[in-house]
């Protein structure tokens, strides 16, 4: 039996067939990671190109409002960009900031849990010790921070140059102690069992064993806890977008197409700040579903509140 | 239990040491004290002069017991942009946050207990299936969307609500409050409703998930078989029981709003501390930002420190599990 044979006669296979949110979730996400994959290619505007920029296009409304642009299907932004090249260029860096938040923290996050889980004794305590101090701090509080001081530290025109990879690792570090925490916690669990004394007593080195042997056995939690992470990291850096802590304007995330759009409200613009805002909930909301299916499924004993 | 307090308490004051050393790292590295002091408009000879005068040639760690010292008196450096004491700054901030948290958890209690309880008692009504399906999305909405939305409708397309500032405020011993004029509360609506929905989905969950479990417990069977009046057994008998975690997890996530307090006081212009703290960092204003996060930070750290002290004499586990 090949892979995808084995794939479509197992638990979760049949499960998310049961599932008509779950299915609607992922067909929604598939659709937003493909577009923003192939955000260069699909969109109708190429508004990275300022050449192709007009300010006296800036402000039109969608098409289907008076002074609407058949140009611009969804209006154009305040510096006379197209919306709708806006935000899937946005959906694009927020995706590539989420998912590089959640595998940097993820990776540090499995290392250390590893390490305190395995090896036990004063490195445990250490470092559990600091990832206590940092879990009683939120982590928004901690982003905020971090990135603010970096910021300042940077210089403006520095930090707008390297924002994309700051903010993923700002983000991946104030998230890294629930990995930790979760990976530690399934060590401890796994490594008195027998498979792992058996490892042990024919030899196998330590790093082997904490590789090969433990670390497949964490997987699950891991892969629950990415699903929501990712929705969290998007959402962190949105508000640090929108408090202009996040990606520069030239380089708009979702959030800061929102922060740029909410000066504007008030004179009656809402599109620049509901699309970009809509794509966002859509976009989290189904990450979510999809993540509680999954815990739902990968650990059945879990009370369903 | 005496030591288990001491443990805590040895353990809030490690921390406070700890962020102590990053914000002092921090203004060690970014910080220009001799600016916050004289401003731009000084010679270099001058400034030479001054910081030896300050002992900023001193080495770090001489410089960093300064700091710690000076702390404790309660002297966090000046602010650059304000010419006053950062602390005095921060202090004069407080209250605009403070109302907007205490508005914001009346709100969440108003709300949520009612919720969740109507939703666990009539799982399968129209009306909670609402409430659930509303709060699951609304875990999916960022705060600042809640509050523009807020803002469009009732300021800008109804007229009905300010948007922007605290209105008018009465000085009561030295606290600056929005709570006793009507423009005052006026303002408080929008920045605080906005806030609370955060929390509220959460709240609400938490609240119907304990009460259901409650409302399978045997004392709760018994009571219906004495054949007691309804509202009796879920008002009394359930919902007392439904309290305890509710509130312990009330404590430790109020923390968590003065974080988000941030984000909806840049929106709406409320001119709390996360508002000065987000002018602090537009200003380059080193001071008040370090001031600032050791302020939050020791918050955190007495609420965290009170919380787990209140547990442990609730619940014996948590004070006999640190020990080795």
């Amino acid at each position: 039996m090949n892979t995808w044979q084995r794939f479509k006669n197992s638990y979760l296979f049949y499960n998310f067939k049961q599932d008509p949110i779950a299915i609607g979730s992922f067909c929604v996400l598939l659709v937003l990671v493909v577009i923003s994959i192939l955000a260069p290619v699909v969109v109708p505007h190429d508004t990275y190109d300022t050449a192709t920029i007009d300010i006296m296009d800036a402000e039109t409304p969608p098409v289907w409002m008076e002074d609407g642009n058949e140009n611009f299907m969804l209006g154009t932004d305040i510096q006379g960009r197209d919306l709708l090249s806006t935000m899937i260029f946005g959906l694009r860096v927020s995706l590539i900031i989420g998912v590089g938040a959640v595998l940097f923290q993820a990776f540090l996050g499995i290392l250390v849990g590893l390490l305190a889980g395995y090896f036990g004794g004063k490195l445990d305590a250490f470092l559990m010790r600091i990832a206590d101090i940092q879990f009683s701090i939120p982590y928004l509080i901690v982003a905020i921070f971090t990135s603010a001081i970096f910021k300042l530290a940077f210089g403006v025109g520095r930090w707008e140059e390297l924002a994309l990879p700051l903010l993923i690792i700002i983000i991946g570090m104030s998230e890294w102690p629930k990995y930790a925490r979760t990976v530690r916690a399934s060590v401890l669990g796994e490594k008195n069992k027998e498979y792992v004394e058996a490892a042990r007593v024919i030899g196998i080195s330590g790093w082997r064993i904490i590789l090969r042997h433990i670390l497949p056995n964490t997987l699950t939690p891991v892969l629950v806890l990415s699903t929501i992470q990712v929705a969290n990291a998007v959402m962190s850096e949105a508000a640090l977008s929108f408090l202009g802590l996040g990606m520069p304007i030239t380089k708009p995330s979702l959030g800061s197409l929102i922060r740029s759009g909410f000066e504007y409200i008030f004179s009656g613009s809402w599109w620049i700040t509901f699309f970009p805002g809509v794509l966002l909930v859509i976009f989290i909301l189904v990450v979510l579903l999809l993540g509680d299916w999954l815990r739902d499924v990968l650990n059945p004993k879990l009370y369903k509140g | 239990m005496f030591a288990f307090i001491i443990r805590r308490i040895i353990q809030a004051v490690f921390v406070m040491l700890v962020i102590s050393l990053v914000g002092f790292s921090i203004q060690h590295s970014i910080g220009d004290p001799v600016r916050d002091l004289v401003g731009e408009r000084v010679t270099p000879a001058e400034r030479a002069v001054i910081r030896d005068r300050l002992g900023l040639n001193d080495p770090f760690y001489v410089q960093y017991f300064r700091f710690v010292k000076n702390a404790c008196k309660g002297d966090l450096g000046l602010s650059f942009f304000y010419k006053k004491p950062a602390l005095e700054v921060i202090v004069s901030k407080a209250p605009a946050t403070l109302e907007l948290v205490i508005a914001t958890a009346l709100i969440l209690i108003v709300v949520s207990i009612p919720a969740g309880i109507y939703a666990a008692i009539y799982p399968k009504s129209w009306l909670s299936r609402i409430v659930m399906a509303v709060s699951t999305v609304g875990v999916a909405i960022p705060v600042f969307l809640t509050a523009i939305a807020l803002i469009y409708f009732f300021s800008v397309e109804l007229n009905w609500l300010p948007s922007y500032g605290r209105g008018e405020t009465v000085n009561i011993w030295g606290w600056e409050s929005g709570f006793f004029t009507w423009d005052g509360l006026k303002h408080l609506i929008l920045p605080s409703v906005s806030l609370s929905t955060i929390m509220l989905p959460l709240f609400i969950r938490l609240v119907r998930a304990e009460m259901m479990e409650i409302l399978e417990t045997e004392y709760i069977k018994f009571a219906w078989a004495k054949g007691l009046r309804r509202e009796r057994v879920w008002f009394v008998h359930a919902f007392k029981n439904t309290l305890l975690p509710v509130i312990t997890i009330f404590g430790v996530e109020l923390g968590i709003l003065v974080a988000f307090t941030i984000l909806t006081e840049s929106v709406f212009n409320w001119h709390g501390m996360g508002f000065m703290f987000i002018e602090a960092v537009e200003r380059s204003d080193t001071s008040l930002l370090v001031a600032y996060l050791v302020v939050v930070g020791a918050i955190f750290v007495v609420i965290n420190t009170v919380v787990d002290i209140v547990y442990g004499f609730v619940n014996p586990t948590v004070r006999i599990a640190g020990r080795k």
